[in-house]
């Protein structure tokens, strides 16, 4: 027996004591009045303004009012032709931001999710030089991506070291594959290790015994990859491909500063509305802005449908109830 | 033979590690390299400066660059960003972590549910609304819309905190005679002064990284943030790009950001994990 389902380590759930389980008529009116201000302020910065892009894309630009012939003031109503144009002649430069959106998605998430395991893995072996490898690992998290855009443009540049390594002479950060290749190792440069952080994590949470009892039985490193570290990191592995999935579906900051606003093979979602946006085409943006929302939750709750309950307890952080031998464990170590 | 075989895997672990490190700093260390150069020696690929110049850290602080503003607008507006969204977060967690009420997971769902979403989604309807009342070029049209990621950020790495905190405590200063409120102030807060410091660090990196928001909102020189005025510094000629003043105007946002990562990674590291893992 080598596959040890994670159920197996899973205790009897809800082991809240009981005062904190016990929702009172107190309780409610005083959680009522210390969650309100942040609710309050999150329907002002994130609820208002989306159902005022939903308005504002059903409105088109201030010009000549076809019927009067007077330059209107106001913005006139067109109904879902914004939405509709998509699927017109001007709808080629949405369509090409939409398909760089999703390529940089799958291709950045993939490549960082495999390097970011693997980083992990290593980490996990070793016992001394922990804290190096934790600072280190941490700096391109905090290396703000505008400068890791400028940083990136620079190791690009058609003089600089990447070429002097390759030795070739490419025009990285200009319009072609390789200025979306460009990017894409720009982009897993930053976030591969804040994957390999997460699994490290998840990976510290396996008890020892089960790879010993493992060995025991005859399994090799490769066996014990796939069927015990595998599904034991899954919880906190997905919850880190969520997170980036989402992240690099808003993708802006990198493209826009390595290769430039405007740019067809680079040119994402935000950057298309953005740009919109600054040219006041506010209705056009509005309506890209609501379909790029749009696909983002569509993504997320797919994430959630495919892979059930886990996800939900992870992003509800509400203590993981279905695993929650597993996470409580380290709740008590900390 | 099995001291041969540890001795072989922890050689390779080591040898795994430093390649882990190299990949994680390399960038970066060449970003520091390039800043050191002389403009002349800028398309130099040697490892080291030589010789050693300052050169572009004189040119990012010459003052028709405006860089020492743009550090102090960064400044004010991740600062601002993250104390409002602290204050908020704390009372949001402490209820989120100690007690019981309805609808209580499907609130928190919500909250971080906001942090996943698309910023240019805020960003297209506020810049339409802060043109009509001018408050374009200010530091509230930037400190608004950060609290869209700021607090749900803010809120979770709170909560999973005190959530970590054992119950007794407050129990006990309750049977103190303390009320729930006392014990909050006098008893949780300060326990919880770790966690609320680790997220403030967290919350200040984000929103000092913060682009899109800042580009937006602003066109006036005087009031773009770091990130916004490096990416559109101009050099002394406009044929080339200024690489070493930016490289050195990189290092320099980037450097009080690795200092907090270095002193404080290990409450970094749980902070975001703890987020993160649960």
């Amino acid at each position: 027996m080598t596959e040890i389902p994670p159920e197996a380590d899973a205790r009897p759930a809800v082991q809240r004591p009981v005062e904190r389980g016990r929702a009172t008529a107190g309780a409610g009116r005083l959680a009522a009045l210390l969650v309100s201000p942040a609710l309050l302020v999150l329907t002002i910065v994130v609820l208002y303004p989306t159902l005022m892009a939903l308005k504002e894309s059903l409105y088109g630009p201030k010009g000549l009012d076809p019927e009067t012939g007077f330059i209107s003031a106001t913005e006139p109503f067109v109904g879902l032709r914004n939405y509709a144009e998509i699927f017109g002649e001007a709808g080629a430069r949405f369509w090409n931001a939409f398909w760089n959106t999703t390529f940089f998605t799958v291709v950045t998430v993939g490549l960082e999710t495999v390097i970011g395991v693997a980083m992990a893995l290593i980490m996990h072996q070793a016992f001394r030089g922990r804290a190096l490898v934790r600072a280190g690992i941490l700096v391109p998290w905090a290396v703000p991506t505008a400068i890791s855009g400028l940083l990136w443009r620079w190791v690009f540049n058609s003089d600089g070291v990447a070429n002097a390594l390759l030795g070739r002479q490419i025009l990285w950060t200009t319009e072609g594959f390789h200025a979306k290749v460009a990017v894409i190792v720009a982009e897993v440069w930053k976030t591969a290790p804040f994957i390999g952080l997460l699994v490290l994590a998840g990976l510290q949470m396996i008890p020892k015994e089960v790879y010993e009892a493992a060995r025991m039985d005859g399994a090799g490193p490769a066996r014990r990859f796939w069927h015990i570290t595998l599904p034991l990191v899954k919880p906190a592995l997905l919850v880190a491909v969520l997170f980036r999935c989402m992240d690099a579906l808003r993708m802006f900051d990198l493209p826009y500063i390595l290769v430039g606003a405007q740019k067809h093979s680079v040119e994402t979602l935000s950057m298309l509305t953005q740009n919109e946006a600054s040219n006041v085409r506010f209705g056009p943006a509005s309506a890209y802005a609501v379909i790029l929302f749009l696909y983002v939750f569509l993504i997320a709750l797919a994430f959630v449908r495919l892979l059930g309950t886990d996800l939900v307890g992870g992003a509800g952080a509400a203590g993981g109830r279905r695993r929650g031998g597993l996470f409580r464990r380290r709740e008590a170590t900390a | 033979m099995t001291t041969l075989s540890t001795k072989w895997r922890s050689g390779l672990a080591y040898a795994g590690v430093v390649a882990v490190v190299a990949y994680c700093l390399a960038p970066f260390y060449w970003m520091l390299v390039s800043s050191l150069r002389r403009t002349g020696d800028i398309f130099d690929t040697t490892l080291v400066p030589s010789p050693l110049s300052f050169e572009n850290y004189r040119a990012v602080f010459d003052p028709t660059q405006g860089f020492g503003r743009a550090l102090l607008n960064s400044l004010v507006v991740a600062g601002i960003t993250t104390v409002l969204a602290l204050m908020l977060a704390t009372f949001t967690a402490y209820a989120m972590a100690r007690l019981e009420f309805r609808f209580k997971r499907l609130i928190l769902t919500l909250i971080i549910a906001t942090s996943m979403f698309p910023v240019v989604s805020i960003v297209v309807p506020l810049l339409k609304l802060f043109t009509d009342i001018g408050w374009i070029n200010t530091y509230q049209s930037m400190i608004v819309p950060s609290m869209s990621f700021a607090l749900p950020l803010a809120v979770w790495n709170l909560t999973t905190f005190f959530r970590q905190m054992p119950d007794e405590l407050e129990h006990a200063a309750m049977v103190d005679g303390c009320t729930r409120g006392q014990a909050f102030r006098k008893v949780i807060v300060p326990l919880a002064a770790p966690g609320i410091f680790t997220t403030a660090i967290i919350t200040f990196i984000a929103a000092w990284n913060e682009f899109l928001i800042a580009l937006s909102m602003t066109n006036k020189p005087s009031m773009q943030t770091a990130t916004v005025a490096i990416s559109k510094f101009t050099g002394a000629t406009t044929y080339e790009t200024p690489f070493g003043s930016q490289m050195a105007a990189g290092v320099l946002v980037t450097v009080p950001l690795v200092v907090m990562v270095l002193v404080f990674q290990r409450r970094i590291v749980a902070g975001l994990t703890a987020g993160a893992a649960k």
